[in-house]
């Protein structure tokens, strides 16, 4: 089941380097927008450039030490993937967000902690409402009562 | 002037006892324990939760309560990594190394004890330190102008970069990330919205408490889960934790030695806490007459790096309230939660806002009174929490988080923030890059080039003149002392020998 890992000890410093290339690339363009000024009087451009050339150079460092590092050994074994505990924690917040705007505090509580529970392996249906009912409380109690966050209970936004 | 700061001192243990106060620090590091005993959570993840609840406070009690929380959660991670075996905290790691063997030798009520002693005793001297070099770091910091300002801040973002963890060409491109996440938002000298891409919520820049709280909220989540598992059942009583008087007589001599470490390390901006352990334990090694033993279950293993921390801690403070540049990421974020209370530090806080910085200097003291009190009477109870299982755990905390951020400014679109940083965190650690220099560089970039801007307008253009001003030159010489050691170090290690990186 084990397939080859994306990420090896050998390339991994290959896209690391790469990836700050880009986002160091992306940010000069970006920022070549912007008035660049000389020295004396910089413009609003100058600091996101110097940092965007910056950084692409630190890319292209790491790169290099990438390729020469091809020899090392593969030492630990990756972990598996955890797709599914990754994609209910994101959809967990995301929801948080959503039903914060459209739906209030409880929903919203129930929504992001009830989700994400789902994504251990260990915690079943029962176990991930029985938490997340626990947290609506919490969150009323504490949150909505106590402290007055600024979201209704129940509500359309 | 020595009499003068004692002065101040004793008043600054009067905002310190006052009720009001006091609760506030019992209350901040109580809590902090607790979520530093909580595996997967480490102090930067306690003090940005907790950080949103501070905003209704007033300053000084909000301030005195953060740093509670702070040496609260970073004495509770200690007790998850000597019992367990769970390194929260980076700076742990090293305490696993001899708290583990001891624990399973039975011994880990004896090693909380001394990890308790060394962090009273480590921290008290920091605090001496502390009082007695503020004032007169403050006198030099008036003389500091934008040249010296850039040039120190350069300096700790390159050791903080460099000496955090793992590669140090890694750690200076995560510092220079956070700088340009630092840059988005209206430039405060022109006006002009950078990379706000039209959205106007973006107009203020990205907020700190959605950028720590995904970096170290959702990241750590994401990396953890499903993998972390919490087992063993240690019970320790109260009794377990006295050492014998052979064991404090061993461990005398390296509490001292990790203080200095400690002490000496607290003084240069940048270096990150997990590196002063790691240099504690090693030096402790090295000196010691059968190394053998390291590894194994020394005590001095544990007393060591823990001391070298607490004392680390208490004089990073310095430059974070003096010259108002961080130390580490959790002095950037105390240094953030200072400035959203409308402080500004720097050498002006110290005779401004005396009573904050007196006020802070005696709770510390009394803050670190409190935990040893806490935690001698708590210890069963901590035990206990350490086994939560972090299936409850995770989703309980992503719901704080969540919640936390919100009330901030009331902002849905924070907590979309914190998803995203919780992304971007996640694929820079899987890209083996550490991610605690970008808060570093988020908290210092904005500062860093307000700075370089007068000291070019001022010298019109003339770069130079960060070489010519003397305090400016040896910082910009240090910097390039610190990058050159590292090119020295890599060339070399090149070459084949076997590096030596802390994780």
């Amino acid at each position: 089941m084990q397939a080859r890992p994306f990420l090896t000890e050998a390339n991994r410093d290959y896209y690391a380097g790469s990836l700050m290339l880009v986002i160091g690339a992306v940010t000069v363009w970006q920022g070549a927008g912007y008035r660049f000024g000389s020295l004396t009087r910089m413009g609003p451009g100058f600091f996101p450039v110097a940092l965007g050339v910056l950084l692409a150079l630190l890319g292209i460092a790491i790169a290099i030490g990438a390729v020469r590092k091809r020899s090392g050994v593969e030492t630990a074994v990756a972990a598996p993937a955890e797709w599914r505990a990754w994609a209910c924690i994101l959809i967990g917040v995301a929801a948080f967000v959503v039903l914060g705007k459209y739906g209030g505090l409880v929903p919203a509580t129930f929504a992001i902690v009830f989700i994400s529970a789902l994504g251990d392996r260990d915690n079943t249906v029962r176990s991930a409402f029985v938490l997340a009912v626990a947290m609506c409380i919490v969150a009323v109690v504490v949150f909505w009562w106590l402290l007055q966050v600024r979201l209704p209970l129940v509500g359309w936004g | 002037m020595i009499e003068q700061s004692l002065h101040a001192l004793w008043q600054g243990f009067g905002v310190a006892v006052e009720p009001h106060n006091l609760l506030w620090v019992l209350f901040g590091v109580f809590v902090g324990n607790l979520i530093g005993v909580l595996p997967g959570m480490g102090p930067l993840s306690a003090i940005s939760i907790l950080l949103p609840l501070t905003y209704a406070m007033a300053p000084v009690p909000a301030i005195l309560m953060l740093a509670g929380i702070f040496y609260g959660s970073q004495y509770g991670g200690a007790i998850g990594a000597i019992l367990l075996n769970l390194p929260c905290h980076p700076p742990h790691a090293v305490t696993c190394l001899d708290g583990y063997p001891l624990t399973l030798k039975g011994k880990g009520g004896t090693a909380l004890g001394v990890t308790m002693i060394a962090s009273f005793f480590a921290a008290s001297v920091g605090i001496i330190v502390m009082i007695f070099a503020s004032p007169l770091l403050v006198q030099i910091a008036f003389k500091f102008g934008p040249a010296e300002l850039f040039s120190i801040m350069l300096l700790g973002l390159i050791a903080g970069g460099t000496m955090s963890s793992g590669s140090p060409v890694k750690g200076v491109a995560m510092a220079v990330v956070g700088m340009l996440l630092g840059v988005v938002g209206t430039d405060p000298n022109t006006g002009v919205s950078r990379f706000t891409y039209g959205m106007t919520t973006l107009a203020d820049g990205v907020q700190l408490v959605a950028l720590a709280l995904g970096l170290f909220g959702v990241t750590e989540f994401l990396r953890n889960v499903n993998r972390l598992k919490v087992s063993g059942n240690a019970s320790i009583g109260v009794r377990d934790m006295l050492p014998t008087r052979a064991e404090l007589k061993r461990a005398f001599w390296p509490i001292v030695r990790g203080t200095s470490i400690g002490t000496l390390f607290g003084a240069m901006p940048g270096t990150g806490p997990t590196i002063t352990t790691f240099i504690a334990y090693a030096f402790e090694k090295r000196i010691s007459k059968n190394p053998e033993l390291f590894g194994h279950g020394e005590i001095a293993g544990v007393a060591a790096p823990e001391a070298s921390s607490h004392s680390k801690t208490q004089v990073d403070f310095i430059p974070t309230m003096s010259l108002g540049i961080p130390g580490d990421p959790v002095m950037a974020l105390l240094l953030g939660a200072l400035l959203i209370h409308g402080i500004q530090p720097g050498p002006a806080l110290i005779t401004q806002h005396a009573d904050i910085f007196w006020g802070l200097i005696a709770s510390f003291w009394i803050g670190n009174v409190l935990l040893v009190l806490l935690n001698v009477p708590l210890i069963g109870l901590w035990v206990k929490v350490l086994q939560v299982p972090y299936r409850y755990l995770y989703p309980a905390a992503l719901f704080f988080i969540a919640v936390g951020v919100y009330s901030t400014n009331n902002s849905l679109f924070e907590v979309g923030e914190v998803l995203v940083f919780g992304v971007i965190g996640a694929v820079f650690v899987a890209l083996k890059f550490p991610v605690a220099p970008i808060l570093l560089g988020y908290v210092l970039g904005p500062l860093v080039e307000e700075n370089f801007r007068r000291a070019m307008f001022l010298s019109q253009g003339d770069p130079i003149v960060l070489v010519q001003h003397p305090i400016s030159a040896a910082f910009i010489g240090v910097s390039v002392l610190v990058v050159g050691v590292q090119i020295y170090v890599a060339l070399r290690g090149l070459k084949g020998s076997a590096a030596i990186s802390p994780t």
